[in-house]
């Protein structure tokens, strides 16, 4: 118990703070996921879907707590919680898993919420770009949330970013709460390219309406330890839903996906791939369940990992998962661990190509299966870019902002 | 209709399972409860050495140790393991505990041979034409093992593992718990603490074993649970194909059956294992069964040795199990292919684990499963490749077919690859039986039960064909029984 000790005590200590910084839709949750919290404590390697995760050891440094509230200008169809719109604002910590402690953890120290509200019928043209920018010269712990509402027939891509400017520890404990309405339409993207002493815990819940689509991809180009959680709920008739990922891992980074696709209701469609490429002692893993409940039929769904190992030190761990309780459905899930072909670094060689380049090339190749699925031309382009540079060996550190330079 | 379609069921349901039957012999049963007098109590009757009840009492200690796991995906009814008899032996008639249990050929109750002959299992050594050898074992004892001077005169052991204790303790002791120790899981301290009978194999350096090898085991007593405990070891460049088959009464409570299977595989040997289990599966209502919690492994030392594991999986309320291999030898090759079929309330997680660890290791896994009814069916397995194993190879593929719309089937595979030179596959598809598929059997005249039990037999044929032809009859006879009234 001595991880939990000390936020359990931090939060004894700076509760009126905390209170006072925040409004009353967070307040009022607060003592609710500290009682859970403190129940609990971080989940042990024991619970399922913490199987590969270290919690104990990631949050156990003395970090310092930030607690400092959203400021700046906010670009469009974005707000402040205590400025949102009270449709959107009664939304808070509904869709999340209250149960988890990592997420209560998060309820209970975090003071301001990013709210995206996108009105009905409205389709935004320029993708939203959320930039996390972790600065300071102390060790942080910071909590952030962040609140998307689409209403019906909503359209938006919207841009996460995760970036460190500095090159202290850093530990990030992230909540995504996304509720879509019937026929709403969302693009998001998340973008991780931190540095070795970042750890990231990152918790997306998704509920969807009826005929609504979702696009999602997750890319790790660069960090320490990741944790990312997704739980897409498809509560509404035909719903859809891509959940992608790429992750590039070397040095003694950690990855740990863990998804859930829950199919409640009939007629929708789940698609998911996921790639890895490990080098040297990084360590991956992968954990995507698909639930179809009773009832559900109809329902299809697809899920594919596969992962590239490139030195023997480097680990993967996959488990793709399908649990279903209706039979009128078509799913089906693969998984594959294995090195690059043979065949095609010889291809390569033959035709000039030194070794190092070959397979460099066919890692980028592997990779590119996954980022030619975004739909965003624009991004699709500057990932190129990026995947190519990151496997060269060449982005240490976060690019493209110029906060570093 | 609904309720003529139910009925109809049911009695399917009921009628269908045949082995259904108690046999009335009388049984000398300890009381029930379980206890280091217990653990005492069973090795004296068996008159064991000293070393095996020292073995058993610290499975024991451990075994109180330990909560029953609960990760499995299944509603397991509570277990009391106070109100289980340990040992029954129907081939003794009320004599003491103090016996030494050393007495010469033993002679077989006429009540047990009509058993064995109902069941289909030939105890006469006249019906040589069988061409397999049988060790058959009611409740806690080996009733009789046939064939066995046959065997001898090649140096093959086949007995039961109470008998190997007395005639080959160097062995018994050198390989007992190597395979899987007793504080490998729950079930396995349990069964090393209790276990009562079952087979001892040993296939010497260089032979092929002539027939096949087989143990029928039957639960006959009401209130007991089965705990048998096999162990096979196969010499260097040895062959053995070993069968196993299994059934109980019908009874409203669920019995226990708790066993350990060990394999050892030497340099060049192979060994195939065989089993088609048809345990009580409970009622259409999902009342009684057996639940059948079985650790089974094989392991694979030396360089260039095969394993096979094949199963049928077709009775049992509970089926929790996992049939594995750790490939330690170099160039080492496993296998495993299971049909796991559930109706009615039935519930299975099984599957298997293929742990590599010597270079250039193999593993093939196919696993079809097939719900109807009520029921849950879980594929869960793990492929693990060790740093060490390079060029090891893991193919997995597992289907799932859902025949009605309150079952589930699940797949549930992890794999942990420790090695950049390894290859692993995994795919898996769910779907059900396509309307195609029986439009096209009805078009020609075929009615849909019929046309269902042709499609199932073709899903599972990968598997079935792998069992030995005897088996494999059998095997396609029970799916077809299993899955009668569940199609609507």
């Amino acid at each position: 118990m001595s991880a939990e000790k000390q936020y359990i005590d931090f939060f004894g200590e700076v509760r009126d703070t905390i209170a006072a910084r925040s409004c009353a839709e967070m307040n009022e949750q607060r003592e609710s996921a500290f009682e859970a919290f403190s129940a609990q404590g971080f989940p042990l390697q024991k619970v399922e879907r913490y199987r590969y995760a270290k919690v104990d050891a990631d949050f156990s440094p003395n970090y310092g707590i930030a607690l400092a509230p959203l400021t700046g200008p906010l670009p469009p169809y974005c707000f402040r919680i205590a400025e949102a719109d009270s449709h959107a604002r009664v939304l808070y910590n509904k869709v999340a898993d209250a149960t988890d402690s990592i997420v209560a953890l998060n309820t209970m120290l975090c003071v301001d919420t990013l709210v995206v509200h996108v009105p009905k019928g409205i389709r935004v043209e320029h993708p939203i770009q959320i930039s996390n920018i972790l600065k300071g010269d102390q060790d942080t712990m910071v909590s952030r949330r962040i609140l998307v509402v689409m209403e019906e027939q909503a359209e938006a891509d919207i841009i996460i970013t995760d970036r460190a400017a500095s090159q202290s520890r850093f530990l990030t404990n992230q909540v995504i709460e996304v509720v879509m309405k019937d026929g709403s339409h969302l693009n998001l993207y998340e973008i991780e390219e931190t540095h070795l002493l970042c750890t990231r815990y990152n918790s997306v819940f998704v509920q969807q309406g009826r005929d609504s689509s979702l696009h999602h991809t997750n890319l790790t180009l660069f960090n320490g330890h990741t944790r990312n959680r997704l739980d897409v709920l498809l509560q509404g008739d035909g719903s859809e839903v891509t959940a992608n990922g790429c992750i590039i891992a070397d040095k003694m980074q950690r990855v740990d996906n863990n998804t859930l696709i829950d199919h409640q209701v009939p007629a929708c469609q789940s698609s998911e791939l996921y790639k890895y490429v490990l080098d040297d002692s990084a360590v991956g893993a992968f954990a995507g369940k698909v639930l179809v409940r009773e009832g559900a039929q109809k329902t299809s769904s697809k899920e594919t990992n596969a992962n590239l190992c490139a030195t023997s030190s480097a680990r993967m761990y996959s488990q793709p998962m399908l649990e279903i309780y209706a039979d009128d459905v078509q799913c089906s899930h693969g998984s594959t661990v294995g090195q690059m072909d043979e065949a095609a670094l010889f291809y390569m060689r033959q035709r000039g190509i030194d070794e190092k380049e070959a397979r460099l090339l066919l890692k980028a190749a592997f990779i590119t299966e996954v980022i030619e699925t975004i739909p965003l031309e624009s991004l699709r382009d500057r990932l190129h870019v990026l995947v190519d540079k990151r496997l060269r060996g060449e982005l240490s550190k976060c690019e493209g902002c110029k906060l570093c330079k | 209709m609904g309720n003529d379609k139910n009925s109809f069921v049911r009695e399917v349901a009921e009628k269908k399972y045949e082995y259904g039957f108690t046999t009335n012999v009388e049984t000398d049963i300890i009381e029930k409860g379980l206890s280091e007098d217990v653990v005492r109590l069973i090795s004296r009757k068996k008159g064991e050495p000293d070393w095996l009840l020292q073995f058993r009492l610290n499975a024991f200690r451990y075994w109180l140790t330990l909560e029953q796991p609960t990760w499995g995906h299944l509603k397991m009814p509570p277990i009391d393991y106070q109100a289980i008899s340990y040992y029954a032996d129907p081939t003794r008639k009320g004599q003491g505990a103090g016996s030494k249990g050393q007495e010469g050929e033993k002679e077989i109750d006429p009540e047990l041979m009509k058993t064995f002959d109902k069941l289909g299992i030939p105890l006469e050594e006249r019906m040589a034409l069988a061409g397999t050898a049988v060790d058959a074992v009611m409740d806690s004892v080996s009733v009789k093992t046939t064939f066995r001077e046959k065997l001898q005169e090649k140096g093959i052991i086949f007995c039961s593992i109470s008998e190997a204790v007395r005639e080959h303790p160097d062995l018994v002791r050198e390989y007992l718990g190597s395979v899987v120790p007793y504080k490998d899981n729950f079930f396995a301290a349990l069964n090393s603490a209790v276990f009562s009978d079952g087979s001892f194999v040993y296939i010497p350096k260089g032979v092929r074993c002539p027939m096949e090898l087989s143990t029928y085991f039957r639960i006959n007593a009401r209130g007991t649970g089965q705990f048998e405990r096999t162990l096979i070891v196969c010499d260097d460049d040895a062959y053995v194909s070993y069968l196993e088959g299994c059934t109980a009464p019908m009874r409203d409570e669920n019995q226990l059956h708790a066993a350990i299977v060990e394999i050892v595989v030497k340099e060049r040997a192979e060994v195939k294992y065989s089993t088609v289990q048809n345990w009580y599966p409970g009622d259409s209502e999902g009342k009684g069964g057996v639940l059948n919690l079985v650790t089974k492994r094989g392991h694979l030392r030396g360089a260039n040795s095969r394993l096979s594991w094949t199963q049928v999986e077709t009775g049992s309320a509970i089926t929790w199990k996992y049939p594995s291999c750790v490939l330690s030898g170099e160039g080492s090759q496993a296998e495993f292919y299971s049909v796991a079929v559930t109706n009615n309330y039935q519930q299975a997680d099984t599957g298997t684990k293929m742990i590599h660890i010597g270079r250039n290791t193999k593993s093939t896994i196919i696993s079809k499963g097939i719900s109807a009814g009520k029921s849950q069916n879980a594929y869960r397995g793990l492929v693990k490749v060790a740093s060490t194993a390079d060029g090891a190879r893991n193919y997995s593929s597992c289907d799932s077919l859902l025949l009605g719309s309150h079952c589930g089937a699940h797949t549930f595979p992890y794999m942990d690859v420790h090695n950049d030179t390894a290859v692993v596959e995994h795919e898996a598809t769910t779907s059900k039986i396509s309307e195609d598929q029986l439009f096209y059997c009805n078009q020609r005249g075929i009615s849909t039960e019929e046309a269902v039990s042709l499609i199932v037999n073709g899903y599972a044929k990968e598997v079935i064909n792998k069992l030995p032809m005897e088996f494999a009859v059998e095997a396609q006879k029970l799916l077809g029984v299993s899955l009668e009234g569940s199609v609507g």
